[in-house]
Protein backbone atom coordinates (compact mmCIF):
# COMPACT_ATOMS: atom_id res chain seq x y z
CA UNK A 1 0.00 0.00 0.00
CA UNK A 2 2.85 2.38 0.79
CA UNK A 3 4.17 1.95 -2.74
CA UNK A 4 0.77 2.89 -4.18
CA UNK A 5 0.76 6.07 -2.08
CA UNK A 6 4.28 6.89 -3.20
CA UNK A 7 3.24 6.43 -6.80
CA UNK A 8 0.36 8.86 -6.19
CA UNK A 9 -2.27 6.18 -6.77
CA UNK A 10 -5.31 5.96 -4.53
CA UNK A 11 -6.63 2.38 -4.32
CA UNK A 12 -10.41 2.23 -3.89
CA UNK A 13 -12.22 -1.07 -3.29
CA UNK A 14 -15.92 -1.36 -4.19
CA UNK A 15 -18.38 -4.18 -3.49
CA UNK A 16 -21.99 -4.73 -2.42
CA UNK A 17 -20.87 -5.23 1.18
CA UNK A 18 -22.35 -2.84 3.73
CA UNK A 19 -20.07 -0.39 5.59
CA UNK A 20 -20.38 -2.59 8.72
CA UNK A 21 -19.12 -5.70 6.94
CA UNK A 22 -16.39 -3.66 5.30
CA UNK A 23 -15.23 -2.21 8.62
CA UNK A 24 -14.95 -5.78 9.90
CA UNK A 25 -12.88 -6.83 6.90
CA UNK A 26 -10.64 -3.78 7.18
CA UNK A 27 -10.04 -4.44 10.86
CA UNK A 28 -9.31 -8.15 10.39
CA UNK A 29 -7.03 -7.68 7.40
CA UNK A 30 -5.47 -4.41 8.54
CA UNK A 31 -6.49 -2.51 5.41
CA UNK A 32 -6.41 1.28 5.59
CA UNK A 33 -7.29 2.33 2.05
CA UNK A 34 -10.73 3.47 0.89
CA UNK A 35 -13.57 0.95 0.75
CA UNK A 36 -16.92 1.95 -0.78
CA UNK A 37 -20.32 0.26 -0.42
CA UNK A 38 -22.62 -0.27 -3.38
CA UNK A 39 -25.37 -2.33 -1.69
CA UNK A 40 -27.83 -2.29 -4.60
CA UNK A 41 -25.07 -2.83 -7.16
CA UNK A 42 -26.13 0.40 -8.91
CA UNK A 43 -22.60 1.58 -9.72
CA UNK A 44 -21.59 -2.02 -10.44
CA UNK A 45 -24.43 -2.19 -12.95
CA UNK A 46 -23.44 1.11 -14.53
CA UNK A 47 -19.95 -0.32 -15.07
CA UNK A 48 -21.47 -3.55 -16.48
CA UNK A 49 -19.78 -5.66 -13.83
CA UNK A 50 -22.81 -7.42 -12.39
CA UNK A 51 -22.45 -11.11 -11.66
CA UNK A 52 -26.12 -11.97 -11.22
CA UNK A 53 -27.03 -14.29 -8.37
CA UNK A 54 -23.42 -15.17 -7.57
CA UNK A 55 -23.46 -13.75 -4.06
CA UNK A 56 -24.72 -15.06 -0.76
CA UNK A 57 -28.41 -16.05 -0.98
CA UNK A 58 -28.38 -15.42 -4.72
CA UNK A 59 -27.51 -11.77 -4.35
CA UNK A 60 -26.16 -9.80 -7.32
CA UNK A 61 -22.50 -8.98 -6.79
CA UNK A 62 -19.62 -7.53 -8.78
CA UNK A 63 -17.39 -9.76 -10.90
CA UNK A 64 -13.74 -8.99 -10.10
CA UNK A 65 -12.37 -6.07 -12.15
CA UNK A 66 -9.74 -3.38 -11.79
CA UNK A 67 -9.60 0.00 -13.52
CA UNK A 68 -6.60 2.31 -13.32
CA UNK A 69 -7.92 5.80 -14.04
CA UNK A 70 -5.97 9.03 -14.24
CA UNK A 71 -6.81 12.30 -12.50
CA UNK A 72 -9.28 13.24 -15.27
CA UNK A 73 -11.22 10.01 -14.76
CA UNK A 74 -10.02 8.42 -18.00
CA UNK A 75 -9.34 4.69 -18.03
CA UNK A 76 -5.66 3.90 -18.62
CA UNK A 77 -5.61 0.19 -17.80
CA UNK A 78 -8.21 -2.52 -17.19
CA UNK A 79 -7.99 -5.98 -15.71
CA UNK A 80 -11.04 -8.12 -16.46
CA UNK A 81 -9.76 -11.53 -15.50
CA UNK A 82 -11.21 -14.53 -17.36
CA UNK A 83 -10.79 -16.79 -14.40
CA UNK A 84 -12.02 -15.74 -10.98
CA UNK A 85 -8.99 -17.34 -9.26
CA UNK A 86 -6.42 -15.37 -11.28
CA UNK A 87 -5.93 -11.83 -9.98
CA UNK A 88 -3.81 -8.86 -11.04
CA UNK A 89 -0.70 -8.55 -8.93
CA UNK A 90 0.14 -5.23 -7.22
CA UNK A 91 3.52 -5.10 -9.04
CA UNK A 92 1.79 -5.24 -12.43
CA UNK A 93 -0.54 -2.41 -11.48
CA UNK A 94 2.34 -0.26 -10.18
CA UNK A 95 4.14 -0.79 -13.47
CA UNK A 96 1.11 0.56 -15.32
CA UNK A 97 0.78 3.41 -12.82
CA UNK A 98 4.29 4.62 -13.67
CA UNK A 99 3.05 5.42 -17.17
CA UNK A 100 0.60 8.01 -15.84
CA UNK A 101 1.57 11.69 -16.33
CA UNK B 1 0.83 -59.42 5.66
CA UNK B 2 -0.30 -56.24 7.44
CA UNK B 3 -4.04 -55.97 8.08
CA UNK B 4 -4.55 -52.24 7.87
CA UNK B 5 -4.35 -50.79 4.37
CA UNK B 6 -2.58 -47.60 5.38
CA UNK B 7 -1.65 -46.38 1.87
CA UNK B 8 -5.29 -46.39 0.86
CA UNK B 9 -6.40 -44.27 3.79
CA UNK B 10 -3.34 -42.02 3.74
CA UNK B 11 -4.01 -41.40 0.07
CA UNK B 12 -7.63 -40.52 0.75
CA UNK B 13 -6.67 -38.16 3.58
CA UNK B 14 -4.06 -36.49 1.41
CA UNK B 15 -6.69 -36.09 -1.32
CA UNK B 16 -8.92 -34.19 1.08
CA UNK B 17 -5.98 -32.07 2.24
CA UNK B 18 -5.01 -31.40 -1.39
CA UNK B 19 -8.47 -30.02 -2.08
CA UNK B 20 -9.19 -28.04 1.08
CA UNK B 21 -5.72 -26.56 1.51
CA UNK B 22 -6.19 -24.53 -1.65
CA UNK B 23 -9.17 -22.61 -0.28
CA UNK B 24 -7.80 -22.47 3.27
CA UNK B 25 -4.18 -21.61 2.57
CA UNK B 26 -2.73 -21.56 -0.93
CA UNK B 27 -5.31 -19.10 -2.21
CA UNK B 28 -3.56 -16.37 -0.19
CA UNK B 29 -0.40 -16.45 -2.29
CA UNK B 30 -0.55 -15.42 -5.97
CA UNK B 31 2.18 -17.89 -6.92
CA UNK B 32 0.08 -20.85 -5.74
CA UNK B 33 -3.33 -19.33 -6.46
CA UNK B 34 -3.15 -18.37 -10.13
CA UNK B 35 -2.22 -21.92 -11.05
CA UNK B 36 -2.70 -24.46 -8.23
CA UNK B 37 0.51 -26.39 -8.88
CA UNK B 38 1.06 -27.10 -5.15
CA UNK B 39 -2.34 -28.75 -4.88
CA UNK B 40 -1.91 -30.69 -8.10
CA UNK B 41 1.35 -32.05 -6.65
CA UNK B 42 -0.48 -33.11 -3.49
CA UNK B 43 -3.16 -34.81 -5.62
CA UNK B 44 -0.41 -36.66 -7.48
CA UNK B 45 1.15 -37.90 -4.25
CA UNK B 46 -2.28 -38.89 -2.99
CA UNK B 47 -2.96 -40.78 -6.21
CA UNK B 48 0.28 -42.74 -5.83
CA UNK B 49 -0.73 -43.73 -2.30
CA UNK B 50 -4.22 -44.73 -3.41
CA UNK B 51 -2.77 -46.88 -6.18
CA UNK B 52 -0.53 -48.57 -3.60
CA UNK B 53 -3.65 -49.12 -1.53
CA UNK B 54 -5.53 -50.67 -4.45
CA UNK B 55 -2.69 -53.06 -5.13
CA UNK B 56 -2.68 -54.09 -1.49
CA UNK B 57 -6.44 -54.56 -1.42
CA UNK B 58 -6.43 -56.71 -4.52
CA UNK B 59 -3.44 -58.81 -3.39
CA UNK B 60 -4.08 -62.49 -2.95
CA UNK B 61 -3.13 -62.74 0.70
CA UNK B 62 -5.76 -60.40 2.17
CA UNK B 63 -7.56 -61.74 5.26
CA UNK B 64 -10.91 -60.52 3.89
CA UNK B 65 -10.44 -60.31 0.11
CA UNK B 66 -13.95 -59.19 -0.88
CA UNK B 67 -14.23 -56.58 1.82
CA UNK B 68 -10.78 -55.20 1.00
CA UNK B 69 -11.71 -54.79 -2.67
CA UNK B 70 -15.06 -53.16 -1.94
CA UNK B 71 -13.59 -50.70 0.56
CA UNK B 72 -10.68 -49.87 -1.75
CA UNK B 73 -13.04 -49.30 -4.67
CA UNK B 74 -15.26 -46.96 -2.68
CA UNK B 75 -12.36 -44.97 -1.23
CA UNK B 76 -10.75 -44.68 -4.65
CA UNK B 77 -14.00 -43.46 -6.21
CA UNK B 78 -14.40 -40.85 -3.48
CA UNK B 79 -10.82 -39.68 -4.02
CA UNK B 80 -11.41 -39.34 -7.74
CA UNK B 81 -14.61 -37.37 -7.08
CA UNK B 82 -12.80 -34.97 -4.72
CA UNK B 83 -10.09 -34.40 -7.30
CA UNK B 84 -12.67 -33.92 -10.06
CA UNK B 85 -14.56 -31.38 -7.94
CA UNK B 86 -11.34 -29.45 -7.38
CA UNK B 87 -10.44 -29.43 -11.07
CA UNK B 88 -13.95 -28.24 -11.90
CA UNK B 89 -14.01 -25.51 -9.24
CA UNK B 90 -10.67 -24.02 -10.24
CA UNK B 91 -10.40 -24.50 -13.98
CA UNK B 92 -14.02 -24.48 -15.09
CA UNK B 93 -16.30 -22.77 -12.57
CA UNK B 94 -13.72 -20.03 -12.08
CA UNK B 95 -14.41 -19.00 -15.66
CA UNK B 96 -18.16 -18.65 -15.15
CA UNK B 97 -17.95 -14.88 -15.28
CA UNK B 98 -20.20 -12.48 -17.21
CA UNK B 99 -18.63 -10.95 -20.36
CA UNK B 100 -18.93 -7.34 -19.10
CA UNK B 101 -18.56 -6.00 -22.62
CA UNK B 102 -20.20 -2.75 -21.53
CA UNK B 103 -17.50 -1.98 -18.97
CA UNK B 104 -15.46 1.22 -19.54
CA UNK B 105 -12.67 0.75 -22.09
CA UNK B 106 -9.17 2.23 -22.09
CA UNK B 107 -9.46 5.86 -23.18
CA UNK B 108 -13.05 6.26 -21.94
CA UNK B 109 -14.10 8.40 -19.01
CA UNK B 110 -15.58 6.31 -16.24
CA UNK B 111 -19.12 7.05 -15.02
CA UNK B 112 -19.35 9.40 -12.04
CA UNK B 113 -20.69 8.06 -8.78
CA UNK B 114 -21.13 8.85 -5.09
CA UNK B 115 -21.00 5.99 -2.59
CA UNK B 116 -20.71 5.59 1.14
CA UNK B 117 -17.31 4.69 2.59
CA UNK B 118 -16.72 2.36 5.55
CA UNK B 119 -17.55 5.16 7.99
CA UNK B 120 -20.79 6.10 6.28
CA UNK B 121 -19.32 9.24 4.71
CA UNK B 122 -20.51 9.97 1.16
CA UNK B 123 -17.57 10.04 -1.27
CA UNK B 124 -17.71 11.01 -4.94
CA UNK B 125 -15.40 9.86 -7.74
CA UNK B 126 -14.45 13.52 -8.20
CA UNK B 127 -13.21 13.65 -4.60
CA UNK B 128 -11.26 10.43 -5.07
CA UNK B 129 -9.40 11.84 -8.07
CA UNK B 130 -8.72 15.23 -6.48
CA UNK B 131 -8.20 14.78 -2.71
CA UNK B 132 -4.46 14.59 -1.98
CA UNK B 133 -2.57 11.32 -1.60
CA UNK B 134 0.49 11.63 0.64
CA UNK B 135 0.06 15.42 0.57
CA UNK B 136 0.18 15.61 -3.23
CA UNK B 137 -2.41 15.67 -6.01
CA UNK B 138 -3.25 12.09 -7.01
CA UNK B 139 -1.89 10.78 -10.30
CA UNK B 140 -4.71 8.31 -10.49
CA UNK B 141 -7.16 6.03 -8.78
CA UNK B 142 -7.25 2.25 -8.88
CA UNK B 143 -10.88 1.11 -8.74
CA UNK B 144 -10.94 -2.47 -7.47
CA UNK B 145 -14.34 -4.10 -7.82
CA UNK B 146 -14.53 -7.28 -5.75
CA UNK B 147 -17.14 -9.92 -4.99
CA UNK B 148 -17.48 -9.10 -1.33
CA UNK B 149 -16.44 -10.77 1.89
CA UNK B 150 -18.64 -13.67 2.94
Amino acid sequence: MASFNQAGIRPVAISVDSPEVTRDLMRKAGYTFTFLSDPNAEVIRRYDLVHAGAGENGRDIARPAEFLIDATGTVRWINLTENYWVRARPEDVLDKAKLLP
Amino acid sequence: MRRFNWPLWAGFLLTLIAAFSYFAFFVNFPVTRDFPWANLLLFLLAALLVVMGIRRAFARDRAHPTRSKVVASIVTTLSVLVCAFFIFAIFIAGRFLPPSTGAPHVGQKVPEFTLSDANGRQVSLNQLTSEPVDGKAPKGVLLVFYRGWW
